[in-house]
This record gives C-alpha cells, structure tokens and sequence, in this order.
C-alpha cells in the first residue's frame, strides 16, 4: 500500500469505529436506559409495565411489614401527591429508615413495585442527587421552625 | 502556620508555572536559549507540590481543626492511618494530590528525557505546565485545602466509615498516578505536534509513561474493584458505577495508545494516529475527574455538590482539550508520512485493536454521560446500568480477547508465513471448552459461555509468541506482553465462571440453623458484640462445611458514631476453587437474623488476572528500562564491554 493511500484507509477507519460506537451507543440505550419516576409519574402511568426503572421518594412512616420468611419487606414510597406499593426481598441498607428518602432499582408489575436494588441516602454529604431536591425543602423548612 | 506554609508554596508552584509559558515560547520561537531554564522551573515546581502536600498531610496527622478541611473530614479519634489517608479521602485533598502528581511527572520528564529532542523536550514541559497552571487555579481560587476555620471546633465532623479501610490508603493514589501519568504522554503529543517531530524518538520518550502509566491504571481498577466487592456488601465486583467508568475510559485508551505507541517506536508506523490517543488518553483522564471531582454524579466518591467546581473544572476541561484538538487539526497535514505496512501485518493487527478498543471506549462513554445530556435537555431523569454496558460493549471486549490470540504471531510491515497453523491447539481448546459447557451446563447466558470459549483459547495462545525462542534471549517486554495477555484469559475466565456459577442464599435463620448454598453447609453459630478504635458491632459466628473441614467465618454489621453509620462487613473465605462470601443482616424482632451467602467459583481468577496483566506490563517497563540502562553505558566511550548477540 503507497503511504498516502495508507492514511486515507487509517482516517477512514478511525471515523468508521468513531460512527459504529455512537450507532451501537444509540441502539443499546434506547430501551436499556432505567428512567427515575416518582409515584406521581407512576400513578400518571408513564412508568411501563415491566421496563427497568428508578423509583424515587420518601418511604412513608408505619409502612414498612416484614412478610413471615424474614428477609422480604413491603413498604410504601410517597411523594405527596401519589403512593406506590415496594416488594424487596434481600437486606436493606444501612439507611433505610422510615421517613426517610430512598431510590429502588426494578420494575412495575401489576401495581406493585418489584425493588431488586434499594440504595438509601448515606449520610447527608452522600446523597443521590434525586433526593437533593427533597432534602433542601426539609432543610429549609428546619430553619423556618427555628 | 503550617496551613500557611503549604498555601504558599502552592501560589509559588502556580506562579512558575506562569513563568514556563513565556519562556517555553521565547525558547521556541529562538528568542533565547531557555531550555536550561524551563528544565530547572519544572523541578523547582514538582518540589514545591510536594512541599504542599507534605503540609495537609502533617494538618491531618496532628488533626489541627482549625483547618476546615481537616474539620470537616477528620476526627480525633480516628485511627492514625486512616487520619493519613483522610487527606485524600476528600474533594481538595485528593485534587491536591492530583495537582502533585502532576507537576512531579513534569519534573521526573524534565529530570529524565535526555534522548528526546531539546526543542520537543521544552515545547513538551510547556505543555505540561500550561495544563498544571488551570489546575493550580482551580485548587488556589475554587477548592483551596489549606482554608482555616474560626472559631476551630472542638471536635472533627469525621470519615465516611466505608472510606475507612486500607484500600483507601492505596487505591485513590494508584489511580491519580495512572491517571496524571498519562498527562505527559499529553504533554510530549502536544510538543512534538508544535514542534513538528512526531518521529520513532517520541515514540521511544512516550512508551515508558504510558507503560507505566497503564500499569497503575491496570492496578488501581483491579484494587478498587476488589475494595468495592468485599467492603458495599453486595457480591458484585463491577457495577458500571459512573464513577468505575471514570476509571475505565482513561484505561481504555491507554490501553490503545500504549499499543499504538509501541508500533510508533518499533516501526515509525501509525505517527498522527499515536498523538491522537495520547490526547484522547489524558483527555479521558480529564472527564474521569471531572465526572468524579464536580458532583454531578453521586457515590462514595463524591465528597461535595458545589455547582461553581464543576463550572471551573468542564471549563479547563474544554479549554485543553478544545487546545490540543485544534493543534492537533492545524499540524497533522505537516506530518511525515509513517512507514508503509501491508493489510497483514502486525500493524494491522494493532490498528484493529485500537479501533475496538476506541469502540468499547465510545460505548462506555456515551452511557456514561448520556443520563447527564438527557437531563440536561430534557430535565427527565434516567441511569444506564449493567444491562446496556454488557450488552453492548460485552461482545465487542470478547472479539477483542479472541483477536488477542492472533494478533502477536503476525510479523511487521508484511506476513508472509502461514500463521494460522500455530492457533490449531488454543483453537481446538476452544472448541472443547464451547462443547463441554453446553453440555455441562446448558442453562448458562452466551456472554459468559463465550467468555469461556475466548478464556480457554487465549490461555494457550498467549504464550506462543515465546515457542521457538530462547527463552534467556526473548527481551523481556515480549514476556511481559505474553504474561498481560495470558492475565486477560484469566480474568475473563473469572468474569465468567463468576457470572455463570454463582449461587446465592438469601434467608433468616435462628442461632443453630443451617443453610446451604452451592456445595456448602452454612451453621449460624451465635452473635456476638465486637468492638473496634471507633465503632462497635453485632458479629455473626458462621461454621461453613463441605464434606471435610471446617471454616469459621464472622460476618459483622458495624455503627460507627462519627458520623452516625452503619455498615455490612462481609467475611470471605477465599479458596482454590472459589469464595464464600457471608454478609449478616438485621434481626427480624422474633430471634431469627437475616443472612446473605454466595458461593462463588473461581471469582478470585479476576483479581489475579488484573494483577497478571500488572506485572505484565511492569516486566516489559523493567526489560525496557534495563535495555536503556545497557545503551547508556555502551555510548559512554572508554566502557565498551557490551556482548555481542545481546542487543
């Protein structure tokens, strides 16, 4: 191969594979990307059934029964303007509390949410930033009341 | 005083570093001879961050709060390694050590390029004093760790307790090295691009720094990815964390680079296409920090969400990058032609390995970042989690494995030989493997059968390089690239066996019950209280058997008081055929506690193949090394007592 001709096959290449990651990227996140939705967005209905999701919100107070086997856990997230029922079955952070904000991994399915991941707010300086917004308000409404 | 001492000598370090810039140009331009200069400035500037770190690290060992760094993240009844190792386990500690490494790679390149060019050498140090200059400003005007606070409170706030561990002494450092290392492969791309000398000579400068750049990545993701499977708790090793990725992409392109850099030095081949990846390297390297450093991601890792951080940092981002882009665009006509090289060759074989390796490094790339655009867009939240990463950028990793195997028996510039007769037993290997796995075990997904496929060939494959070789007289850096390779058959054996094979138990038991997980018996013994220097635990006592022997493992769940935490402390048991890996969990209110167990075959396979392809790499630098050693000598006159035969 003459040199010249060389480069031009090596340029070719090089935006060949930059094309083919940005196609394959876009292929592989179009239905593999799990969207943050609150119970409002899900008594809306925008979460489907069966898709892997976020579901973000406080866990509400004298929600949470553990079933007879020990380890699973139903609990409800509200967000105040809607409630949505959580199965988990494993061990639940460190931080999961009552009244206190918590983001699950899974999916919808008939009504209930099927929780396979819960990661719970780690102290106030780790905080998933879908809970930031929360935590400011009970924040500043801390500092109303004093 | 001490604060103040560190503080200054950071604005000297950055005010050289303001100085370098005019004297890199005079320099270049022939105004003056300022190459003595600019070679004295780097040293002086390495040894004043080192001066700098020296101080926060003496604020944190004697825990002066009046420093609100030291305030905010350390307390006195911490353990005194971990007081230590808190001076990076936060945002303005860890970027000082970044700024550190940093101006010291500048001065160890000032200190030890002799064969490189004077006019590429000082054009290089420029370089890597303009990119230190933004970092200083970013530490000094928006992240300063020397900031006092007053009054000083009479008691630290404390450690993220899972920060405190003995993989936070090591793994933060290993990575910034690899990290920053990378910057001066930036920084000699960006000089010879000025000074238009992209030759086999800056391939030959480069090879050393992103070889070992490349093995304190290697080393620094496979501790942390350690540190992440025993210390969260959850029996995963890899979570496609956005933070992971920060550390992967940087890897991933040095991976390429160093491949390309070697057919830069070897041949004189590939010359645009090596200062490309080296700037894409660093590049990576930048947004891996970004990502972490600005907090717009959350994780352990994350210390502060301080809007004005990430502003400054994705503005130095753009500014370097944009730079080194557009001279990349304006000089790569000039260029000299590499040398020419036939379809196959083993420089094809390298270009292919670098274009599915700048594949993967896309695909991880935009998952990485495409939950930032979409909310920045569109203001709805989403992530991007292990099904899209495997799915995606799985096979294309297994492709690349399988091509491992072929691509160091082709010879350069032109195969002549028939090569694909040598790959008749790994193939065969192969083979079997697929055969037996789909009748051993049918139920397994096709990534991880494949993935045994390419282990089982690649094992074989790796080291016939060396057959019909002396092995005394094979350099080093050819066993130390059969032994990498051999590491990553290892390691995607583990990653396999581990994803196919695992068992889990999940249950609450009484004090006196049994459980079984995979071949294992699991008795819950009894609990027990345990204290440590500043956190007490409830420990489980667990008498795992299988047919003969007994282990004795005690998984604890420890609270910590600064802060208030609590943590799971996983207890494993490593063997030669697996880990069983024991978490305890909450008591239920009527006896019983909830226990998790895996069993794990062969997990360990992928730790020891990460550090495999380490000591591969470090084999090569040490053969490397040892040969400029030998050449030095040789030039000297008056010493001429080289061997022949030896070269």
């Amino acid at each position: 191969m003459k040199p010249k001709n060389q480069r031009l096959v090596l340029v070719a290449a090089a935006i060949a594979a930059v094309l083919a990651a940005v196609l394959l990227a876009m292929w592989g996140l179009k239905d593999r990307a799990a969207y943050f939705y609150t119970p409002a967005d899900v008594a809306a209905g925008r979460a489907a059934e069966g898709k892997a999701m976020r579901l973000g919100g406080m866990v509400e107070k004298g929600s949470v029964r553990r079933e007879a086997d020990g380890v699973s856990v139903r609990f409800v997230v509200a967000d105040g303007d809607a409630r949505t029922l959580v199965a988990y079955r494993g061990i639940v952070p460190d931080l999961f509390r009552e009244g206190s904000g918590v983001v699950a991994e899974g999916r919808m399915s008939r009504g209930t949410f099927i929780a396979d991941t819960i990661l719970a707010k780690h102290d106030e300086r780790y905080m998933p930033p879908q809970l930031g917004n929360q935590a400011a308000e009970h924040q500043a409404a801390k500092t109303l009341r004093r | 005083m001490i604060a103040e001492a560190g503080l200054a000598a950071l604005w000297l370090a950055a005010a050289l570093s303001l100085l370098q810039l005019p004297l890199t140009v005079g320099h270049l331009r022939g105004w003056f001879d300022g190459a003595r200069t600019v070679r004295s400035v780097a040293i002086a500037q390495g040894g004043l961050t080192l001066a700098a770190f020296a101080m926060l690290l003496l604020v944190f060992a004697r825990t002066d709060l009046s420093v609100a760094l030291v305030a905010t993240n350390s307390h006195s009844a911490k353990p005194f390694i971990y007081k230590l190792a808190g001076t990076w386990g936060n945002h303005e500690g860890s970027m000082l050590l970044w700024v550190m490494v940093l101006a010291l790679a500048g001065a160890l390149l000032a200190i030890g390029s002799r064969r490189l060019s004077q006019h590429t050498l000082v054009a290089a140090l420029g370089a890597q004093g303009a990119l230190a200059l933004g970092f200083y400003a970013f530490l000094l005007f928006a992240s300063n760790p020397f900031a006092r606070l007053d009054p000083a409170p009479l008691e630290g706030r404390g450690l993220n307790p899972l920060l405190q561990d003995p993989g936070l002494a090591f793994h933060p450092p290993t990575l910034y090295l690899g990290y920053v290392g990378l910057s001066v492969a930036f920084s000699l791309a960006v000089g010879a691009l000025l000074t238009g000398d992209v030759d086999r000579a800056i391939g030959r400068a480069m090879r050393p720094w992103v070889l070992g750049a490349w093995v304190l990545l290697t080393l620094g993701i496979t501790a942390g990815s350690y540190w992440a499977y025993y210390e969260l708790g959850w029996g995963g090793w890899w979570f496609w964390d956005p933070v992971e990725n920060a550390s992967l992409m940087p890897w991933l392109a040095a991976t390429a680079l160093l491949h390309s850099v070697t057919v830069l030095a070897a041949r004189g081949a590939l010359r645009a296409w090596t200062m490309m990846l080296a700037m894409i390297a660093f590049s990576m390297s930048m947004v891996g920090t970004f990502l972490v450093r600005s907090g717009i991601l959350t994780s352990v890792h994350t210390f502060a969400i301080d809007p004005s951080r990430g502003t400054f940092l994705l503005a130095l981002l753009g500014i370097y990058v944009g730079a080194a882009f557009a001279l990349f665009a304006l000089r790569t006509g000039k260029l000299k032609e590499g040398a020419p090289f036939e379809l196959v060759s083993r420089e094809s074989a390298l270009v292919v390995n670098n274009l599915l390796l700048t594949v993967i490094l896309g695909i991880v790339f935009f998952g990485t970042l495409y939950p930032l655009f979409v909310e920045a867009l569109s203001g709805e939240k989403l992530s991007v989690g292990p099904p899209y990463f495997n799915a995606v950028a799985g096979p294309l990793a297994l492709l690349l494995a399988a091509l491992v195997a072929v691509g160091p028996l082709l010879s350069w510039r032109r195969e002549t030989r028939p090569v694909f007769k040598k790959l008749a037993i790994p193939a065969l290997l192969a083979a079997t493997a697929l055969v037996v796995s789909l009748f051993a075990a049918p139920q397994i997904g096709w990534l991880p059968r494949f993935g045994l496929t390419v282990a089982a060939g690649l094992a074989v494959a790796s080291w016939l390089p060396l057959i019909r070789t002396n092995p005394l007289r094979t350099p080093l850096a050819t066993w130390g690239m059969a032994l990498a390779h051999f590491g990553v058959a290892v390691a995607i054996a583990g990653m396999a066996t581990d994803s196919a094979f695992t068992r889990e138990r999940l249950a609450a038991v009484r004090p006196g019950e049994t459980l079984s997980v995979g071949p294992w018996l699991v008795r819950l013994q009894g609990l027990a209280p345990a204290i440590g220097p500043n956190w007490t635990a409830i420990e489980a006592e667990l008498r795992a058997t299988r047919g003969v022997g007994v282990l004795i493992l005690k998984p604890q769940t420890r609270f910590f008081t600064d802060p208030p935490t609590e943590t799971n402390e996983a207890a494993i048991a490593t063997m030669f055929g697996g880990q069983l890996y024991t978490v305890v969990g909450k008591p239920d209110g009527e006896g019983r506690w909830q226990l998790r167990l895996w069993w794990k075959p062969f997990v360990t396979l992928i730790w020891l193949g990460g550090g495999l392809i380490a000591l591969g790499g470090l084999l090569a630098l040490a053969g490397r090394a040892w040969r400029a050693v030998r050449r030095e000598r040789r030039s000297r006159p008056g010493q001429s007592w080289t061997r022949k035969g030896y070269s």
